[in-house]
């Protein structure tokens, strides 16, 4: 790491993206799937409640796709800070 | 050829497959051992890791927990699959960055203090040991069945077979082995829940099936059926029943995705790959695998509830002919009799079967001229080995659901044992005792531990208390408010010293421990549990199980209160968390 400025900027926009993705996590299942299941379970996708989709299904597509994002993009961060490996 | 030859048949190929793959990676040096030598590919390693988590409360008894709870099953959907969000991103490569053997070492170098390593030894010796229970319940539960043998000789198989692959290869005969197992579940996991999708609703993936039309040309969808024959037998409505209130639901899942980050055994297997990226995209693998079953549990769970109640409710619920006469019964059934796992009674003496909620069809019941329920034992763990009897699938697929569900407890088993193993070797010995000690006789004291235990996981596998499912959550809560909260801390906060780190986790789980030993009795003997285990006793209706979060947030408060109001950690302490922060010079596997 070549001074600590650089350092601190990768870590604040690690934690920015870490954050982005929290949040999203947090909305697909706790949200969706728990606090709002009520309203939402009046809209119908297919034979599910919505609601009920959310907390059964959805939330867990959501979350593998998160985990690819957050990879994907501190790779590239990694590059851009020039902290990646080999 | 009758189902038990078939049975021992498969099984048996599939442990010899275990065996040879073990001799194959046998373990030569602690590396090996511990950690698999750093050389395992992220795809393999999230193959494995979903081995690992998906335990036999995965696959045996948590389609028959959501049969049963319906909407309230969510909570261990969404808990198991979340923790692997913030293992992704608050964990995984920070720890692979640092790049040790185990978890206790980590928190030792971070927190500069035995104290705390030895403290986070108890937190995971603890924790595994709870989850263990689990896994041997379900050992159990499969070989009872599918052997005919009693529950006893069963485990006692079991526990030799984990001896032989674990004992010898350490962690890369357990990895290899995994993955090999992971594909034995996953087959007999899917392959009965599509055929029943197909059967019931025309479509074969169950994703898809759940939210289908019934296949009868009704063109009702598949939970609005559901729904409305559970309602008129006076169960709760399946699609809506919450598992207590909101606040529980919420916690719960929670106290699940946060335990699922702080297990020991699944964070272990993210040192095993070779980079800070690999451990990332790991995750990310892990989580791939799991969600096959997980999304698929939720289309089990509800197809076995429908076809269970339409093998006795045959007609209109009320009618004089609309249940099933008890002569008539399956032949499933009275094999699953024979176990003690579900149980009938003609109450009323009309020669039919009845089975409905009493307190939910109230007065209506004597109208019909029913005298109770009369399905007097219905055990929710058996609910996806009877899946296939249940939809008359052939012998061949029953035998591969015994095998899955074993491979399924082994995998776990394995990783837990490896996990307590390396504690006591790796962080007891030699962090803290015998410093000296040679690599050649550490990794004799690591065999060592391992298999005394196995011989206390078999010990309690004897006398395994309540549901798999939910004691194994139980395990989720201790670790949820011990290891995560010092694991984030050390990373993410740099004033975080060992007096908070201490601290927090004592307060972490000491509070989830009072709270489930209140409502469950201590050590889990019932008999002195200081207050009943009801809703009404439980503050704000949280219940034990759901409890870990409560006891996280405790541990982060206290942790932080003293860690900064207290002297900061050292110079170097702060360098090294600088370090693990960026990716860059991750290097192999060290021991020092």
């Amino acid at each position: 790491m070549s001074g600590n400025s650089k350092g601190a900027e990768y870590w604040k926009r690690n934690l920015r993206l870490v954050f982005i993705c929290l949040t999203i996590w947090f909305i697909c299942s706790y949200l969706f799937g728990i606090v709002l299941v009520e309203p939402l379970n009046a809209i119908k996708l297919g034979g599910y409640k919505l609601g009920f989709w959310f907390a059964q299904q959805g939330s867990m597509y959501i979350f593998v796709a998160l985990i690819f994002f957050y990879a994907s993009s501190m790779n590239k961060l990694d590059r851009e800070f020039d902290v990646h490996e080999d | 050829m009758d189902l038990k030859t078939l049975t021992f048949i498969v099984v048996g190929a599939t442990f010899a497959l275990y065996i040879a793959i073990a001799i194959y990676s046998r373990a030569k040096s602690t590396g090996d051992f511990y950690v698999a030598g750093k050389g395992v590919h992220p795809v393999a390693n999230g193959m494995a890791t979903a081995a690992d988590w998906m335990s036999a409360a995965s696959f045996i008894s948590m389609a028959g927990l959501i049969a049963f709870l319906g909407y309230g099953g969510s909570v261990f959907l969404m808990g198991w699959t979340g923790g692997y969000v913030l293992l992704a991103m608050l964990l995984a490569p920070y720890l692979r960055k640092f790049g040790k053997f185990t978890v206790p070492e980590f928190i030792g170098e971070r927190y500069y203090s035995q104290g705390a390593r030895i403290v986070a030894v108890i937190c995971l010796i603890v924790a595994s040991i709870t989850y263990v229970i689990g896994q041997m319940k379900g050992i159990g539960v499969a070989f009872s069945r599918f052997m005919e043998v009693d529950f006893s000789t069963g485990l006692m198989v079991g526990m030799s077979i984990v001896f032989i692959y674990a004992v010898l290869g350490g962690m890369k005969g357990i990895t290899y082995t995994q993955i090999a197992q992971y594909c034995v579940l996953i087959f007999a996991y899917t392959i009965p829940a599509i055929f029943i999708s197909l059967q019931l609703t025309g479509n074969p993936i169950p994703q898809l099936g759940l939210g289908s039309t019934m296949a009868d040309g009704s063109g009702v969808y598949l939970l609005d059926k559901l729904d409305m024959i559970v309602t008129d037998l006076g169960f709760r409505e399946y699609t809506t029943s919450s598992n207590g209130n909101m606040l529980n639901m919420f916690l719960y899942t929670l106290s699940l995705m946060i335990g699922t980050a702080g297990l020991p055994h699944v964070i272990i297997r993210f040192f095993t790959v070779p980079k800070v990226r690999d451990a990332r995209a790991s995750a990310g693998w892990a989580l791939v695998f799991i969600a096959v079953l997980y999304t698929t549990a939720p289309a089990v769970g509800a197809m076995a509830r429908l076809n269970l109640i339409n093998t006795i409710q045959i007609g209109a619920v009320g009618s004089p002919t609309g249940n099933v006469e008890e002569a008539h019964l399956p032949d499933w059934m009275g094999r699953w009799k024979e176990t003690g796992l579900l149980g009938w009674e003609d109450k009323n003496g009309d020669g039919r079967i009845q089975f409905y909620d009493e307190a939910g069809l109230g007065d209506k019941a004597a109208a019909y001229g029913w005298a109770g329920n009369e399905m007097t034992k219905v055990d929710r763990d058996i609910m996806v080995l009877a899946n296939p009897e249940i939809a008359n699938l052939p012998n061949w697929v029953i035998a591969l659901v015994a095998a899955g569900g074993i491979a399924a407890a082994l995998s776990t088993a394995a990783g837990l044992l490896l996990a307590i193993a390396s504690s006591i070797s790796h962080d007891l010995l030699k962090g803290v005792f015998m410093k000296d000690i040679s690599e050649k006789n550490e990794l004799m004291a690591g065999r060592i531990a391992m298999a005394g235990a196995i011989m206390v996981a078999g010990y309690l596998g004897l006398n395994p208390p309540g549901f798999a499912a939910q004691v194994v959550a139980l395990a989720f809560g201790l670790a949820a408010s011990s290891i995560f909260p010092a694991l984030m801390m050390g990373i993410f906060d740099k004033r975080a010293n060992s007096h908070g780190a201490v601290a927090g986790m004592l307060a972490g789980l000491g509070s989830t421990l009072l709270y489930i030993f209140w409502f469950k009795g201590w050590f889990f003997f019932p008999a002195t549990a200081m207050a009943a285990n009801i809703p009404e006793n439980w503050i704000l209706g949280i219940s034990p199980e759901a409890f870990g979060a409560v006891g996280a947030m405790i541990n982060f408060a206290v942790a932080y209160a003293v860690s900064h109001n207290t002297a900061p950690p050292p110079e170097h302490i702060q360098h090294l968390v600088e370090d693990i922060r960026i990716p860059r010079g991750s290097g192999g596997a060290s021991s020092h």
